[in-house]
């Protein structure tokens, strides 16, 4: 960091004292600065604004039957969107229900049980995940997992079909291209950002905490208990609801292996589509207003995806300000 | 709980292990083994993704890698085998440099305001919450949003490369500015204050200060910012139209990114069009991962030399 101290001459050729031009460039650069901070803002609000404008044909047509209304034909201009409504919170909560639980413990193998060589190679590969594109995933998952899962969704059908309860999620005819497998997908494609998210959280508990604990006696898991997960609970509730966000808003891998079928059911192992899914199938073809009612499938989407980061956010800087009082 | 007896000083080599080795009861024994169990099984299972997917993109690409299918032009019918996808890469190269030439300075400047200039206030704690949200907008709004403001509604430009490019500076922008503004909060205090004290303005201190001392970091961050929009196949589906020839120009006429060629491909039931999606994922997997390492290295010599 040698380079970093100024050049005497600087000193001499631009004297401190009240030249007007310093200040000048001082105003105008934290001016620039500023303005690009409010871009930010002016993005967010641009997004909101010229999609809801683009949608409002769609929004008039349908009123609230927007939200609530299950039909969706764009050759009879009806446009419900609660199908895809569904099939976005539900793939979205598969993916967490299988990914929270892999996150946290690859998390925890990283800050409690792994040298720390090998927890920072871990975290390297555990990147690797979010590098490979998502319509790689898709693609992949649409040429190789989609045969051997119909055939494992069959077996699983078979038996949990005949409970009566059961039947109406696990039933069949089991399809490979399904709502499971895009949770399956999704929930290895958001692993990187949960386990991340995690990792922070877990990594703000005072190892002094955790000795005390093992003083006592505690076994590895006692301490986790007793020392680590009160204090992080926010923290890990936050990743999980941003881990929500991301497979909410995913869209070329579930496109690619959800089957695209409008008929949407409670099965798992069948066909559906999702919100972002529909959208990149038929924006490209669509008019007036089929195309208006797409992006009105946008603004919901945009919509539900701001609320639920916004309130992970909340929750997981609570937790960070929590930690920071402690220290 | 059960009563820990206290081990005789004389067998104690370690001097955590008489917990788990003595008086621990078997069901504490087993829950806790359980818990092991659980990070390294889901650490394997993480893993096999990975290893997997990486396998078979390879071994699927490389059959049909060829300096020609790097080369030549998209062929006009996909069915039929032959061609490249050369207008592919070219287009992600392009479209995503351009994204990464609106991104870049926005958002290091955007940090720089937040950390240098509005640090606690309000208004920067209200950027800094909002761009937090803002990565996790969904990259099919963005292109959504680049649509109806730019290409088909608003100003009406039509398809074009840097339509793309505009959607991928939106989905990067945010990111840029977090891990920038987080590599300008590792700069001491004390640098800034020892240039206030020869004398500099505040803009001074920040670019001859500041952001040198933060490069590396700032460069990792961007890398990976710049991968991760290489990537992105939704906010283009909507902006850059489709094209068979190689189009360097992304101001006008339409274009086309290896991201969208895999995604047109892979949903067509031919065989050669399903090869040649191999092979663009090869091609893009090697420009991601190649961009990713090399953030990683940048980082890790940036670690090193902090210490």
């Amino acid at each position: 960091m040698t380079s970093l101290a100024p050049s005497p001459e600087h000193g001499a050729s631009d004297p401190l004292p009240s030249t007007a031009g310093g200040v000048q460039v001082d105003r105008t650069f934290r001016a620039i600065a500023f303005a690009a901070g409010l871009l930010v803002l002016a993005i967010l609000a641009l997004i909101a604004y010229t999609t809801t404008r683009n949608a409002w044909p769609a929004f008039t047509h349908q009123g609230l039957r927007f939200l609530t209304s299950r039909s969706w034909d764009p050759n009879q201009n009806q446009f419900g969107a609660l199908d895809f409504i569904y099939g976005t919170m539900l793939t979205a909560v598969i993916a967490i229900g299988l990914a929270v639980p892999a996150s946290l413990g690859i998390a925890l193998f990283i800050t409690e049980l792994a040298p720390k060589r090998l927890g920072s190679a871990v975290t390297y590969v555990v990147d690797l995940l979010a590098a490979i594109p998502s319509v790689v995933y898709g693609f992949w998952a649409l040429a190789v997992l989609t045969s051997p899962a119909a055939d494992f969704y069959g077996h699983i059908s078979d038996t949990l079909g005949r409970v009566p309860v059961l039947s109406s999620f696990f039933g069949g005819p089991a399809s490979g291209a399904s709502f499971m497998t895009a949770g399956v997908i999704l929930a290895v494609m958001i692993i990187p950002i949960v386990t991340s998210l995690s990792r922070e959280a877990l990594a703000t508990v005072a190892q002094d905490d955790k000795n005390g604990a093992l003083a006592m006696g505690a076994t590895r898991w006692e301490m986790l208990r007793v020392a680590v997960f009160p204090r992080v609970r926010s923290g890990l509730i936050g990743a999980a609801m941003l881990g929500l966000g991301r497979a909410m808003g995913e869209t070329i891998a579930v496109a690619l292996v959800i089957g695209s079928s409008h008929k949407v059911t409670t099965h798992l192992f069948r066909q559906g589509d999702t919100m972002a899914s529909v959208i990149a199938h038929n924006f490209p073809e669509a008019t007036d207003l089929h195309r208006a009612a797409l992006i009105g499938l946008g603004v919901v989407l945009f919509a539900i995806t701001i609320v639920v980061n916004m309130v992970a956010r909340v929750v997981a800087n609570r937790s960070s300000a929590m930690s920071g009082v402690r220290r | 709980m059960t009563v820990v007896t206290p081990p005789t000083p004389t067998d104690r080599d370690d001097p955590g292990a008489w917990i788990l080795e003595r008086a621990v009861s078997p069901r504490r024994r087993i829950t806790n083994a359980f818990a092991t169990t659980w990070m390294i099984g889901s650490l394997l299972l993480a893993l096999v993704p990975v290893v997997v997917i990486a396998t078979y993109v390879a071994s699927r690409g490389a059959s049909v890698m060829s300096l020609s299918f790097l080369t030549k032009n998209l062929p006009i019918v996909t069915q039929f085998a032959g061609g490249g996808i050369a207008p592919a890469i070219v287009g992600t190269l392009v479209i995503t440099g351009f994204a990464a030439l609106m991104a870049i300075p926005l958002g290091v400047l955007a940090a720089v305001y937040l950390n240098e200039y509005g640090r606690q206030n309000r208004i920067a704690k209200t950027i800094r919450f909002m761009a937090d949200v803002m990565t996790g907008v969904p990259s099919i709004v963005m292109g959504l949003f680049v649509a109806t403001i730019w290409v088909s509604a608003g100003l009406h430009f039509g398809y074009s490369g840097f339509a793309g490019s505009l959607a991928l500076a939106a989905l990067m922008l945010p990111i840029v500015i977090r891990s920038c503004e987080e590599m300008l909060k590792l700069v001491p205090d004390d640098l800034r204050q020892a240039s206030d004290a020869l004398g500099a303005r505040r803009w001074r201190t920040v670019v001859s200060v500041a952001i040198p001392a933060a490069l590396p970091g700032i460069v990792s961050g961007a890398m990976l910012a710049v991968a991760r929009a290489a990537g992105e196949t939704a906010p283009l589906l909507f902006t850059i139209g489709v094209t068979s020839k190689v189009h360097p120009d992304i101001f006008s006429g339409t274009n086309t990114t290896l991201s969208q060629e895999i995604w047109f491909n892979a949903q067509t039931p031919f065989a050669a069009a399903k090869d040649r999606a191999w092979g663009a994922a090869l091609t893009l997997i090697v420009i991601v991962f190649v961009f990713t390492v090399v953030a990683r290295i940048v980082s890790s010599r940036f670690a090193s030399a902090r210490r």
